[in-house]
This record gives structure tokens, C-alpha cells and sequence, in this order.
């Protein structure tokens, strides 16, 4: 069965993408590469990258699943976080050219890899597993259909670092705010009514910089693709923090 | 030492670890655990961040005979199901052994935190799959696949990472495993790999490799599978000089997205949905009167595939089939099914509550692998007989237990993943607390594993990867698909025999050290090579039709000759046979029966 659809007509559209090897590369330089996309079919940004990358074997991007799942090819489109493989050429592209570079605020690899340690070093500190007490029973611990709805907008996080490499406020304290995927990570433990944490994680927010430095810029969520709300759990949250003062 | 150098093991730096698992899936990560937890000096080496494993991209859900649904359900109603579905040449010790041990890694996984959707009791939500009955095939159809949504793999391999996390196993993330070093005794010593930013490369060595490292379904041009699954485990294995097993049997799923091949779970029609084609006919009821829709994988994509070669496709190309949800109101797609709405969405341009979706048999599971036993101990052959290869182990979509013989029934993968992943990491302990040792590799030993790498980085001509991997995916995408064909074979075979000499010296023009994907795709592709040659041969030299094995000159299966496992072994490219277990140990053995759905 061969389901590749026949694609006869093309256009060409450039697309300008940031570069930078440091095994050769004194400073990062913009390319543009010219490919041909075909004109009855709407290709995503990861194919026209794939496509780029025939000419210029060197070019160099994460990518895994190509269904905006894994997470793996979160860059800046055309200004804008997102994922490459569920970007729409169509959507993302300006006149007939796309600008494609690394997500901004982590040190660049190479080209539009990004190091992600600071992102992954932020979300180990909210301790992101299920911590509990009790003796686990034989068989599953219950959790009512309401319970477990709260869980809905947090557990589908695919940790691709598109909101927190959005976040001014993680910008310039990578080390000390935790960022809104770390911190939608945390409220979805503490959310969790199978959880016995919750003092214990909430201790460990309540610092000036972990949580606080949230000013509620909402740029994390109009970049998430699976159209979380890292600020709502912030806000949650903060709530919790302010409830238990009281 | 970086990977762009010539390099010599003399030189090469080591690094010791107890145990390594070559793969950072589900297997993978659950066998790590199982380390990590002994306390054991464990390392999981991936080349992906391990979220990025395409474990993530299982929807459906995990099936297992856990009673929620359905108080009275029986496991062994589950292993009769299976076996039944792999047409026979499934291992029933290793079926049976899945099919009992499920249910308690199930629970271990909701205690770990999986976040599976529930019941009114507050039990773990289950939904009907295709191939399941109750009562040996004689009660109906069950509801025994465990889902999260239609988001069970993501929630499995979150939840593995997360509890690993928690346990303190060694990540060596980024890292690209290149070939396994061997010692004189033929045993496994550790893995040669690359620390993918920094090039900085080294001989891992260790007293158990376990390779789980994926599928391989990118050998087809048109797959559900991830860019990544590129059988780097079955060419690390075959290369080494171990066999494989029923490396013929490649299922292809009934609902891959056409044009794209995204997969829609089965879960759509375990949630109600249905197949039409271009008359609106509910096909299905003619190919499988009881089971309809929900008749196993391999049956359901055979009814299709001839639906379009008949005349009845749809569309102006009458080149696909399509699949109706609508009907069951926005309410049921929405809630049940949010995944499936978003990819069908972006890439079918469909809502699901409204429109039906395109779809067509796509590649997408290998049900072949490197043979091991239950305890993940990889097998090779030795004068007609089995004998276990000492320091290997291999676990998930790369093994063959085989608990899915001739076809996989939906939701078995992932429990495949826990339970035998598990168990290598139980057998694993005892074996290292017990004392095990290897001989130690030589210099020629390790030179040996550096060979591919060497020869690539010394490339100055030849064909690149983007080039070489299309004419080997449409090959085998016309050659070995739904049905295959003896004469057609052969003509694949002879396009794969010419052309190996060019994958063999892939031309390597970006050499850079750091991050450098060109190289990574290269090593790739040898590897998916490896598994198309092996695929192509042992398929034609299997002359029956037998689960997803369906040949157009010999339209029967032939349980005289081919109740039997296929072996293939690259170095001579011989295909044998090996027994089928026909011995569980607290039930009587299924026996061949006609399969009707
Ligand atoms: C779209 C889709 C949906 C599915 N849905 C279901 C379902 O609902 N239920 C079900 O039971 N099954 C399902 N399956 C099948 C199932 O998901 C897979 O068989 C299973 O996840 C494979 O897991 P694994 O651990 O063997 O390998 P993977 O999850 O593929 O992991 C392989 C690992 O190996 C690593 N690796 C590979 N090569 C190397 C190398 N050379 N060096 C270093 N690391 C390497 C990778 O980085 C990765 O971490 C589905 C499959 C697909 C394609
Ligand atoms: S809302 Fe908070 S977390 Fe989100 S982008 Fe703004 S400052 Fe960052
Ligand atoms: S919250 Fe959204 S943007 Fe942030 S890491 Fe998770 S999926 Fe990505
Ligand atoms: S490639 Fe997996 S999210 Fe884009």
C-alpha cells in the first residue's frame, strides 16, 4: 500500500536558519537554504527542515516522533516557540520565508539544539514522582472518575521546554525560578489525591525565587502546544501557599 | 578521544558499570528500575532523552486481565486469546508467564504513579481491543485493554522515568550505541558508545548488556513509527554473529492516517468506531461476521488492503478507507479519544466528531527480534540446538519471547515491555550477586566493534543516507507489504544484494564531532539495512500464509511444515527453524486451531 499522496507542483521558499558548529564556528550565522515544497499539500516546518537538510547534510535538529508527542523539536518558528512537527508551514511562514532558530535563553550545541540541562535540573527539583506514605494495597489505589479529571491539563506535559524558554522571568534566574514546566510538574503532584506530599513540596516552593518570581506573563501558555496552563497551576499554587498561612 | 578520530581501542577510555540497558523505552526503563532499586552500579544509555522513546507514542493502552471491567476475567483467557492471535507460533511458557505476571506489574505501575483513567469505582478504566474474548473465544467479546486516556504510552514512560528518577539510575542520555564487543568466548562484554554533544566516545563496559532498543519500522517507506526506530539492536546482534527470530512478521496496522502515517488507536473501534469504504459499506461484517471491526489486526488490514484493490477504496485515487467516529457523538470523541481528535486534526485536517477519518494498513510493530527466554537471556543456535549467549540480554519491541508470534494483539506490546523487562532485571541481580564473570575482551576483540565507525569517518565517496535509505524503504514498502509474493520477493531481495555494498561504505560528508546527526543517521540506516535484508530473505524463504505473513502463492498455512519459529543469521544469510513452546506449566497447551474472528 503506498500512501504517499502525488505531489506534482512545487514553490520555493527559503528558509533562514541559525547555525552555529563550535567545532568550526567562531560566532553563529544565519543561512538560508532554498527547498521546494509541493503546492497541494501542507508540509509541517520539521518536513521543510528534513527537506533542507538533503542539501545541507550538516544542518542539525532534535527530532523523534513527528506527531508532536515526544517533545524533542521545540525551536523558534518565526519568532515563536513550538514544535516543529505540528507547525504548519502555512501557519508559521511570513511572505515565502521561514526563520527557524534554537529556542531562547539555553546555551546552544549546535545549530537549533539547545542544552537542556538547566530545564531538566529545575524539574528534578520539584521531585516529579508520585511520593506516598501509606503501604501500597494489592491492587491499584482508587481514584474516583472526579479525582482523577484533575489530573486533565497537567500529566500531558511532554516536557518539550517551549514555555519556559518563553518565560522572561527564567531567562534570567534559570537557576532559581523554577520555570511553568517544572512548576505545572509540581502541581500535578500535588493535585494528584493519591499523593502524600503536599506540605513537604510546598515547603520547598516557598522561597522568593522558586515559585514567586512568576509575574503572570502568560507567554508559557500561548506557546504550549498541548494547550496547557502553566499559570493556572502557578496560581493554584500560590493559593495553596497563601491558604496555609492563614 | 572523540568520534571523528581513527580510532583505536588502545587508546579507547573505559567506563565500568554493573549492569547496561541499551534503551531508554519502556523495557528499558523498567528493567533499569528493577537495577537501580538493587542497588546495583546501573547505566540506561539512549539517544534520546528518555521521554522521546516512541513508548510515548502508545495510545490504545495495555492489556491485562486486571478485573476491573469485568470481575470474573480470567488470565489464561487472555494467554488463549494470544496465543490464538499469533496463529500459533507464539511461545506458550512465555505467553502464559506474560499473561499471570501482568496483573502485578500493572498495579506496580499505578502505584508508581501512572495516571490510567478510571472506573465509578475508582477503579482503573479498561476498553475493548481487537482479538479479546471472554471464556475461550466462546463469551463475547471482553474489554481488557488498562488506558490513560488515549495517551498510554505517554503515561507509562513518564511514569517509568519518574520513578527511575526517584530510585538514582545512572542516565547517559544523548548517547549513541555503536556495536556490542564480543571477547573470545563469544560472550558480551559491554557496548562501544558516543556521548552524542560532546563526540567524547568509550568502551562501556559491564557483566550484562540488555538491548532495548525498539522497533525498526522505518524500513518501510510508509510506518507509524518514530524517526528514531531504527533496529540499531538487531544490527548490533546481527553483526555480532546472533541470530533473529520470525523477522518476517511486521504488522501493519489497520489505521495509520493516510498520507502521513500517524496512527489512530485501536481504541476507536474499541470505543465504537467503525470501517467504511467508498459505498459506506460496513465492510467488516462480511470478513468477520462476530468480532467485525474488532477482528485481530493482521485479518482487519488484509480486508481493507483488498476492499481497495477490488475497486472500492475511497477517495479520487479510491486508495484508502475510511474511519467513522462521528456517530458516537462529540460527548465519547472528546473524553475518550483527545489525543486522536488533536492528530487527526493536524495532519488529516478532520474532526472526528463530525467527519470520518482517511486511513490505511500501515507498518508498525515487529513481532520478530533476538530470541531470548523468559528471563531475557538471549539465545543463539549451536549445532541445531539452543544455547544462551552469556552477558546479553534483550528486552521489548527489539526481543522475540516470542509472546506475539505471527501477530500482536493491540494493548500486548506495553505489558510485553513491563513484564519481561521486569523479569531481566530480577534475573539480572541474582546472576550478578551470584558472581558472574567474564572473560575479558581483547584489544582485537574491541577494534573489532570499532570497525563500522572507522570505516565511516574514513568515507571520501559513495552515496549519502537521505539517498540510499528511499530506495531501500519503497522496496520493501512494494516488495514485503500486506501481501507479499514469491517472484516479487526475489526481485527485492536481488535490489537489497546489489546495493549492500553501497550502505556499507555510506559516504560521510558533515565529520564534525559534536552533535552531529548526519553521522548518527548513517549508523542508522546500516542498521535498518541489516533488518530489511534479514526480513526480505527469511519472508521468502517462509512458503505459507501465517498471521501477518500473507503470501499470495501459498494462501495457506501450513502447520505440517511451518508450526515452526524462522532463525536468520546475516553472516551465512541461512533462514532454519526452530521449535514452537507447546509446554506451559499450569495449563494445557492450545492447540492450532482454524482462526475465524
Ligand atoms: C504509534 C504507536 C502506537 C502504539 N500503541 C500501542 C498501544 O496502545 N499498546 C501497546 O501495547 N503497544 C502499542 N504500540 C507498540 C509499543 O508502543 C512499542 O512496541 C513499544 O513502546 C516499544 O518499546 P521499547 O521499550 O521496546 O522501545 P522504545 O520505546 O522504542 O525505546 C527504544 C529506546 O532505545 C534507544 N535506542 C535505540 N537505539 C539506540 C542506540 N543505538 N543507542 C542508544 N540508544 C538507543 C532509544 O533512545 C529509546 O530510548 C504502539 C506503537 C506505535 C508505533
Ligand atoms: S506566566 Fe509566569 S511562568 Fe508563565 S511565562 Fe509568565 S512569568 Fe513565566
Ligand atoms: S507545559 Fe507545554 S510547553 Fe511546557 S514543557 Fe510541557 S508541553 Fe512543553
Ligand atoms: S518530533 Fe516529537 S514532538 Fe516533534
Amino acid at each position: 500500500m503506498n500512501s504517499t499522496i502525488p505531489t506534482e507542483e512545487l514553490r520555493s521558499i527559503t528558509l533562514s536558519v541559525y547555525r552555529f558548529d563550535p567545532g568550526k564556528d567562531k560566532k553563529a550565522y544565519m543561512q538560508d537554504i532554498e527547498i521546494e515544497v509541493p503546492v497541494n499539500k501542507d508540509l509541517m516546518v520539521l518536513d521543510a527542515l528534513v527537506l533542507a537538510k538533503k542539501q545541507e547534510t550538516s544542518l542539525s535538529f532534535r527530532r523523534s516522533c513527528g506527531e508532536g508527542v515526544c517533545g524533542s523539536d521545540g525551536m523558534n518558528i518565526n519568532g515563536k516557540n513550538g514544535l516543529a512537527c505540528v507547525t504548519p508551514l502555512s501557519e508559521a511562514i511570513k511572505g515565502e520565508k521561514l526563520v527557524v532558530k534554537p529556542m531562547p535563553g539555553l546555551p546552544v550545541v549546535r545549530d537549533l539544539i539547545v542544552d537542556m540541562k538547566q530545564f531538566f535540573d529545575q524539574l528534578e527539583k520539584v521531585k516529579p514522582y508520585l511520593i506516598t506514605k501509606d503501604e501500597a494495597p494489592e491492587q491499584e489505589r482508587k481514584q474516583s472518575p472526579e479525582e482523577r479529571e484533575k489530573l486533565d491539563g497537567l500529566y500531558e506535559c511532554i516536557l518539550c521546554g517551549c514555555c519556559s524558554t518563553a518565560c522572561p522571568s527564567f531567562w534570567w534566574n534559570p537557576d532559581k525560578f523554577l520555570g511553568p514546566a517544572a512548576l505545572l510538574q509540581s502541581w500535578r503532584f500535588i493535585a494528584d489525591s493519591r499523593d502524600q506530599a503536599t506540605e513537604e513540596r510546598l515547603d520547598d516552593l516557598d522561597d522568593a525565587f522558586s515559585l514567586y518570581r512568576c509575574h503572570g506573563i502568560m507567554n508559557c501558555v500561548s506557546v504550549c502546544p498541548k494547550g496547557l496552563n502553566p499559570t493556572e497551576a502557578i496560581s493554584n499554587i500560590r493559593k495553596k501557599l497563601i491558604n496555609r498561612k492563614k | 578521544m572523540k568520534v571523528d578520530e581513527i580510532i583505536k581501542a588502545k587508546n579507547l577510555p573505559i567506563k565500568d558499570f554493573d549492569g547496561i540497558i541499551i534503551g531508554g523505552g519502556g523495557s528499558g526503563m523498567r528493567t533499569s528500575l528493577q537495577l537501580a532499586e538493587s542497588g546495583l552500579k546501573t547505566a540506561v544509555i539512549s539517544k534520546v532523552f528518555p521521554t522521546r522513546s516512541h513508548t510515548v507514542s502508545a495510545q490504545g493502552g495495555i492489556t491485562c486481565a486486571i478485573q476491573s471491567d469485568d470481575p470474573e476475567d480470567d488470565w489464561r483467557w487472555h494467554m488463549f486469546d494470544t496465543v490464538k492471535g499469533s496463529d500459533y507460533i507464539g511461545d506458550q511458557d512465555a505467553i502464559e508467564y506474560m499473561c499471570s505476571e501482568g496483573p502485578k506489574a500493572i498495579f506496580e505501575l499505578e502505584h508508581m504513579g501512572l495516571p490510567f483513567s478510571r472506573t465509578e469505582e475508582g477503579r482503573i478504566y479498561q476498553r475493548p481491543f481487537g482479538g479479546q474474548s471472554k471464556d475461550y473465544g466462546r463469551g463475547g467479546q471482553a474489554s481488557r485493554t488498562c488506558a490513560a486516556a488515549d495517551r498510554t504510552g505517554h503515561s507509562l514512560l513518564h511514569t517509568l522515568y519518574q520513578a527511575n528518577l526517584k530510585a538514582g539510575t545512572d542516565f547517559l542520555n544523548e548517547w549513541f550505541a555503536i556495536d556490542l564487543v564480543l571477547n573470545s568466548e563469544k560472550e558480551v562484554t559491554g557496548v562501544i558508545a558516543f556521548e552524542i554533544e560532546s563526540g567524547e566516545i568509550f568502551y562501556i563496559r559491564s557483566r550484562a548488556t540488555v538491548l532495548a532498543t525498539g522497533g525498526a519500522g522505518r524500513i518501510y517507506a510508509s510506518t507509524t513509527n518514530a524517526l528514531i526506530n531504527s533496529g540499531d539492536g538487531i544490527g548490533m546482534a546481527l553483526r555480532a554473529g546472533f541470530p533473529v527470530q520470525d523477522i518476517e512478521m511486521w504488522q501493519f496496522h489497520p489505521t495509520g492516517i493516510y498520507g502521513h502515517g500517524t496512527l489512530v488507536t485501536e481504541g476507536c473501534r474499541g470505543e465504537g468506531g467503525y470501517l467504511i469504504n467508498n459505498e459506506g459499506e460496513r465492510f467488516m461484517e462480511r470478513y468477520a461476521p462476530n468480532a467485525k471491526d474488532l477482528a485481530s489486526r493482521d485479518v482487519v488490514a488484509r480486508a481493507m488492503a483488498k476492499e481497495i484493490l477490488e475497486g472500492r477504496g475511497c477517495g479520487t485515487n479510491q486508495d484508502h478507507i475510511k474511519l467513522r467516529l462521528d456517530h458516537l457523538g462529540p460527548e465519547v470523541v472528546h473524553k475518550r479519544l483527545p489525543g486522536i481528535t488533536e492528530l487527526s486534526k493536524t495532519f488529516a485536517h478532520v474532526d472526528p466528531a463530525v467527519e470520518p477519518i482517511p486511513v490505511v494498513p500501515t507498518c508498525h510493530y515487529m513481532m520478530g527480534g533476538i530470541p531470548t527466554n523468559i528471563h531475557g537471556q538471549v539465545i543463539t543456535i549451536k549445532d541445531g540446538k539452543d544455547s544462551l549467549v552469556n552477558g546479553l540480554y534483550a528486552a521489548g519491541e527489539v526481543a522475540c519471547v516470542s509472546v506475539h508470534g505471527g501477530n500482536r494483539l493491540g494493548g500486548n506490546s506495553l505489558l510485553d515491555l513491563v513484564v519481561f523487562g521486569r523479569a531481566a532485571g530480577i534475573y539480572i541481580e541474582k546472576s550478578l550477586k551470584q558472581g558472574l564473570s567474564l572473560q575479558l575482551s581483547s584489544e582485537d576483540d574491541i577494534d573489532q566493534a570499532l570497525n563500522r565507525l572507522n570505516n565511516l569517518n574514513s568515507s571520501k565517496d559513495g552515496k549519502e543516507t537521505a539517498e540510499l535509505k528511499k530506495g531501500m524503504q519503497q522496496n520493501m514498502q512494494n516488495n514485503f507489504g500486506v501481501f507479499r509474493r514469491g517472484d516479487l520477493m526475489e526481485k527485492g531481495i536481488e535490489d537489497l544484494t546489489n546495493t549492500r555494498n553501497a550502505f556499507e561504505n555510506i559516504y560521510l560528508s558533515d565529520k564534525s564531532a559534536f552533535f552531529n546527526t548526519a553521522r548518527i543517521e548513517a549508523l542508522e540506516l546500516q542498521n535498518l539495512f541489516e533488518v530489511a535484508e534479514a526480513t526480505a530473505i527469511t519472508a521468502n524463504e517462509r512458503k505459507e500464509s501465517r498471521g501477518a505473513h500473507a503470501r499470495d502463492d501459498f494462501p495457506e498455512r501450513d502447520d505440517d511444515n511451518w508450526l515452526k519459529h524462522s532463525i536468520y543469521f546475516s553472516s551465512d544469510k541461512s533462514v532454519s527453524k526452530r521449535d514452537v513452546n507447546f509446554r506451559p506449566n499450569t495449563v494445557q497447551a492450545f492447540q492450532p486451531e482454524e482462526r475465524k474472528y
